[in-house]
This record gives structure tokens, sequence and C-alpha cells, in this order.
């Protein structure tokens, strides 16, 4: 089976795996002050260290939480309260989901978000939550960070980053994105499924979703999962960037290939992170494309892993400006151990699939 | 680490560790196959889901549930959290008149804390006193049942500091005839005790993974299909769980979840009878070493591993403990352990402060062996005698000076 289903779940990476085991050898409760406790508790905090040196926060600014979802959830419903939210178009349903009744933010046919947009929508009315995530799970395409925490700045607007897909891959930090607030996921990044972290600017005090026991400063309950956490903390440090950027050549072989073949690129223009690429095949549904491309052995997705079996339009590439080709793109997204001919195994089985499958079309 | 010096584990209601066999069920999961069990598309993905669902299929065997009405979460607390705020937020979003959320001053501040979250979404918090024994005076309760209509009752299986069994057959039973949700957190009774949610006609119960020998991170929360007990999440996103519970499922946690619940299942009472034993061994032989020792809440409504200590002579735990230090052992909760105050449950049971701070809670679990009880005991008992010794002549010396001033 060829692995191309990275944005879903990376692998999990060697130093993660043995982190995990290593924490799951110990018995304690990082809440329990007996030998046990404590030394659960310098595992917990040896890794609450290594993620805030990560992303450039201080140690007491990291909540862990079971995940990604519950770190959006936990910042978008604690941070938003008495604020309009503003979500990007093409965000992911945990960011959405924790915000229904937000105003969308449009984005270019690129996948970037409208600046102008932002622009005028913050000059408008009560101070803002702006959601933005860093990069997108289905294209890969960047926002520009960096001038969307300029402006929420200037309008004294708070900013939350879903740095889910980006984390461990491009260079983000709290500090220097200008977030007020980052959600990461260990599984994204090599890590264990099973924990995941919101980081904080100092002064931020989301309420809880979870309560009880007092854990994670009362900011996050329940008995901290020691396994997932160490494990996070470890595939963090082999998920650098540096390593990620050597996944572009492979992906731009990849993309190149097909696009030959006749496929469009969603995202294309937009700085993408190095691993992903969104792949329209026009007049083809993608559920019909990912169960080819699956029996031919290669794992690909139709958009988020999710609940299962749901294959609909991508609202991604329908917020960019698609029209019926949004249900007909396939996501390419390339895992930290890639073999070195991933590009070459997947260009051939796509053309053979397209192939196929366009004659079936036509 | 020399033998005498190795820590010995006692604190099994904090957490359990975890069983080799657990371990051996969750590595396929690590190094072979890592894919999101959310990723249908592929065969990997579904795979994964297929361990997923084998596991949840184990989770529902030990509480007698269907797969189908188990909601797989991060934890017991997130489950208690889902199962009352939940209940609580869907009844009320649906205009409900009942507005009574009733339980027991001895819960875990999980459930504490959720339910007194809910006043200020309009409900009214009941917190119920208990007996000194720690039991729900049932009369008490059918009482507060009838004051005004109840939304939901929560009621704990098995204390986590006294070890005390609720008769949650009789309390299922009160709630049900009233028309409220009954939900428990079962989170120190499964794999201790035989659970079954037709015999409680729980609507509602909680599940943690590690304090049954399983790894931390993962619990669920049943949730009643017929009559169908509807939940609104606490938080959203990709769908998982039917909407219940979104965010990608950790498979090997699952896994070793399911293989918990499967293995106790099987050990159950093999496990509890052992326990039992170890617990008598451990606790005549402490007898021997402290003369005068009490023990909190009712012997006989108990879970097998659970002992909850009062020292004699006017020491603390805590001084005892800190004589003992290669005992792992606690003063309560470890969620509170930082505190100074006494525990709230030790207060419910109407004990006077002195007799709080004395007590040391003991859990003997699955992998408890009769040397360790024996030289925990011997321990205990060594650090009791130089606590008291200390305080004795702490007091002389005040007396001394005294006498002298």
């Amino acid at each position: 089976m060829l692995y191309l289903d990275a944005n879903a779940t990376e692998p999990l990476r060697p130093a993660a795996r043995e982190a995990a085991l290593a924490a799951m050898e110990l018995t304690g409760n990082p809440s329990s002050a007996h030998r046990a406790g404590r030394v659960a508790r310098r595992v917990l905090e040896s890794a609450r260290e290594a993620v805030a040196t990560r992303f450039e926060a201080s140690p007491a600014a990291v909540v862990f939480t079971s995940g990604g979802t519950e770190a959006n959830a936990l910042a978008i419903q604690g941070l938003g309260t008495g604020r309009r939210v503003l979500v990007g178009a093409t965000e992911h349903p945990a960011v959405t989901a924790a915000a229904p009744a937000a105003e969308r933010l449009p984005v270019r046919r690129d996948g970037t978000v409208e600046l102008d947009a932002l622009e005028a929508a913050l000059r408008e009315g009560a101070p803002a939550l702006v959601c933005l995530m860093a990069a997108n799970n289905e294209t890969g395409v960047l926002h520009p960070l960096g001038e969307v925490a300029a402006l929420c700045r200037a309008a004294g607007a708070i900013l939350h980053v879903d740095a889910v897909q980006a984390a461990g891959r491009v260079p983000v930090a709290l500090s220097a994105s200008g977030a007020d607030s980052l959600a990461v996921s260990g599984h994204k990044l090599g890590g264990p499924k099973g924990a995941g972290a919101l980081l904080l600017r100092p002064g931020l005090h989301p309420a809880a979703i979870i309560r009880g026991g007092g854990q994670e400063r009362g900011r996050r309950g329940g008995t901290e999962p020691l396994p997932a956490i160490a494990g996070l903390a470890a595939g963090l440090g082999e998920a650098t960037p540096e390593a990620a950027a050597k996944l572009a050549v492979l992906r731009d072989a990849l993309e190149a290939a097909c696009v030959r073949a006749g496929a469009l690129v969603a995202g294309f223009g937009a700085p993408r992170l190095p691993n992903t690429t969104c792949l329209i095949l026009p007049g083809v549904p993608a559920e019909t494309q990912v169960i080819a491309l699956d029996l031919a052995g290669v794992a690909v997705s139709a958009g988020a892993a999710c609940s299962s079996g749901k294959v609909a339009r991508s609202h991604v590439l329908e917020a960019m400006g698609y029209g019926k080709e949004s249900g007909c793109a396939i996501r390419v997204s390339l895992p930290w151990n890639a073999p070195d001919d991933a590009a070459e195994q997947f260009a051939v089985a796509w053309s053979a699939m397209r192939a196929r499958l366009s004659r079936a079309a036509a | 680490m020399s033998r005498s010096n190795r820590p010995i584990y006692l604190d099994n209601h904090a957490t359990t560790p975890l069983d080799p066999r657990v371990l051996t069920a969750m590595r396929p999961w690590w190094e072979e196959n890592f894919a999101n069990p959310g990723s249908a598309e592929h065969a990997m993905g579904r795979a994964a889901e297929a361990a997923v669902e084998e596991a949840r299929s184990h989770v529902a065997e030990l509480i007698g549930a269907q797969p189908n009405e188990i909601i797989l979460t991060s934890g017991a607390t997130e489950s208690n959290n889902l199962a009352i705020k939940g209940a609580a937020r869907f009844a009320a979003a649906g205009g409900t008149e009942r507005r009574r959320v009733i339980t027991l001053a001895t819960e875990h501040k999980c459930v504490l804390e959720s339910v007194r979250d809910l006043a200020a979404e309009g409900f009214e918090p009941v917190m119920l006193p208990v007996r000194p024994d720690g039991l729900l005076d049932l009369d008490q309760f059918n009482a507060a049942l009838t004051v005004a209509p109840t939304l939901l009752v929560s009621v704990m299986a098995v204390n986590n500091e006294i070890g005390v069994i609720q008769d949650l057959a009789a309390i299922g039973e009160l709630a049900k005839r009233h028309g409220a949700i009954f939900h428990t957190d079962a989170a120190q009774a499964a794999g201790r005790v035989p659970i079954d949610v037709e015999d409680i006609r729980a609507d509602l119960l909680s599940l943690s993974s590690h304090k049954l020998y399983g790894p931390k991170g993962v619990g669920a929360l049943y949730v009643r299909r017929r009559p169908r007990v509807r939940l609104a999440p606490l938080f959203s996103g990709g769908g998982q769980e039917r909407g219940l519970r979104s965010g990608t499922l950790p498979t090997p946690l699952i896994v070793g979840f399911g293989e918990a619940c499967r293995v106790a299942v099987i050990e159950n009472l093999l496990d509890s009878g052992r326990i039992a034993g170890q617990r008598d061994r451990f606790l005549t032989a402490l007898q021997a070493e402290v003369p005068g020792l009490e023990i909190n809440a009712s012997r006989e409504h108990r879970v097998a591993g659970n002992l909850s200590i009062i020292f004699p002579g006017g020491v603390t735990a805590q001084a005892v403990m800190e004589g003992a230090p290669q005992v792992c052992v606690s003063t309560g909760s470890a969620c509170s352990s930082a505190e100074i105050e006494p525990s709230h449950v030790l207060r419910a049971l109407g004990l006077p402060e002195g007799r709080a701070r004395a007590t040391l809670r003991v859990g003997i679990g699955r992998f408890t062996s009769p040397a360790e009880v024996d030289l925990a005991a011997a321990a205990l008992g060594a650090a009791w005698r130089r606590a008291v010794a200390s305080l004795d002549s702490a007091r002389a010396d005040t007396a001394t000076a005294a006498e002298r001033g």
C-alpha cells in the first residue's frame, strides 16, 4: 500500500513511538503526590516545555487536550464569548462547528483569505475573534498569517490559528505568527493519536469545556494521557519544517506528472504545505477516483477524514470558486516517510485511473 | 534500586498499571497500521475502523450494552461532562420544564463541577448528603425527587476515595419512576464489580480505560438507545461518534481500552477474590502494626481493593506517607493531591477535620503481590510509629518550654 494520506494522519514517528511506549511503562497519575505520580509529572512537564519551546510560548500557556478538534473548540468557545466570530470559508469543520453563527471570510481563487474583506469585516461592529487556519487540510494552502495578524492587532481582534496541518511541516509559532492562540494535534505531526495542545498568549484564559479535577490549571479536567502527550513532544522533535520541505520535490514531481496527464491543481499558485496537492480530474467524481486508487493500492482521500463514508463536494473548493469540479478533487498528502519513488508510483496509478475512468465518463 | 526501596503501588484508584495483554493488543496499531479510522476511502483506514468497532463491542459487553450505545471519549471526566451538560442542554433546548439535577456530595469533582455549572444555565443543582457509611439514604433521595420535577440524577457506582458501592439498582428504579434521566459514573466500578446497564436502568454511564488497566486518554459514555437518550455534544467538528464526540478516534488507545474490557469480563470475579485476599492480608498486617486503626465508611458495600484508613495517635496521613515514601498511596483523589483542605468526600461522611486529616486511601489492584502488601504494611506501620514519636517529643518540648516559661 502506498500511503499518501498524511493529512488524515501521519505515520507514527520512531521517537514518538519510543516515548509513548516508555510512558506506558509508568504507572503513576501525574496528579498524584507520591513517587510514581511525581515521575509521571516530570514526563508531563518536560513534554509541556518541549511543546512550549517549539511554538515559542511559555509552558504555562500550553493546555494539553485530547486532540486538535478539542483544542480548536476550547479556543473558540472560550475566547469567542461576547465577540463577533469571523471564520475563514475554508476552515476545518472543527472550527466552523465551534462557531456555527460565525461570519464567513471569503477566500480568493487560490485559497488564500481575501485580506480586503477581512479588513472591512474588522472595521465594522464589536471586537472580533478571527479564526483562520495556518494551512488548509485539503489543498495545503497557507494563509498570509503575518498580514492577517497585523490587521487583527490593529482592530483589537483576537486571532485563533488552527495549526493542525501546519505544525511540524512549515514554521509556525505563537509569537512569530502574531496569533493569540494556536491549536495543534499530535497525530498530524507523527505523534500518537489522543493528544493535542492549545497554546495561548499570556493573559488569555478560555473557560474550560471539560471541567473537574483541576488539571491543566483548571483549563482542561481529566487525567492527562501521558503516552500520547510524551509521544507528541517527541514526534515534534523529528517533525521539522526543514525535513518536510524535502517532500516538496516529490510533491512537485507527482503534481507535474498528473498535470501533464490532465489534472488541475487547486491552490496551485499559492504558498502551500510541501507535502500536499489537491488534484482535480474534471468529470470524474472524487469517490470513484479514491475507490479506483484504493484498488490499485494507493491510499488517498476525497477530503477530510472524519465521519466515515461521507464523500460530498468539497466546501473548500467551493469557497475557492470551483463549481462542479469541487466534487472531482482528491487530496494527495505525502507522509514524512514517503518512499523516494512515491511520485512515479502515484503518477502511474493516477494515469491508469484517468485513462479508464475518463473513457467510462465519456 | 534495592528491593526495599522499590515503589509499591497501592494507589489503584488514581490510575492502574497497564495490563501487559493490553499493550500487546495496542502495539500493531502503533507499529503496523497507523491509519485514521475515519479514512473510509482506503483499506488501511477501514482496517483501523474495524479494530475500533471490535473494541467498542468489548466495552459494550462489559456493561451489558449494545456497541452502538457506546460513545468513545478521552476519558471518564469528559464522559461525565458530556453526560451531565449534554443531557441538560439538549433537554433545555427542547423546552423541558424539569430543572432539578440531583447528585451526591461524595461524587468526583468533575461531576460536582458539571452539575454546579448547570446553575448558570437555569438548572437547580441538588447535592444530597450521604449517611456516615457513605451510602445514599434512599428515603431522602425519594423525597428529593418528589420536591420538584427532576431532569437528571447522577450517582457514582463506586466512590473513588472510600470505595463505597451505591445501590444503583434501587437508585435507578427511583430515578426512572420519577421520570428522570439516570447517569452513573462507573469509572471506579467497571472491571471491579459486575455492572449491567439493564439491571441498574442506567440511561448514561461513564467509563475510564486507565482505571481498569487500560491506557490513559480514552474512555466511554454509554448512551441508551431504547428509549433513546438525547445529548448535546460538548464540541463538534468532523462528526465522529454520531456527532456526539468529534475528533480523530485514537485507534491504539481504543484497542487497548477494548482489550482491557475484554480481560475484565473474563477476570472480574477472579480479580476481586484475589484482591480481597490481599486487602485482608494488608489490613491484618497493618492492624498488628497500628493498634487502634479504624476504617471509614461501609465495610460491607465496598469495592474489594479499597481501604480508607484512619491512623490513631493524632498524626496526619500526610506525615505517615512522608515516612514511607516507597509506598505509593494517597490522602484522597489524585486530582486534589496538591490541596491542603481535607477531602470533600470525608467531610460528607461527617468526619471531623482531625480524623479526615488522619485518613489514608489505599487501592489494591490486579498486580499487587502478597509480598508488596506485607512490605507496605511494615513500612506504613514504622512510619506511623515515627510520626507518633515525633509528635510526642514535640508535645514534650512544648510542655517543658511551658513549665520553664
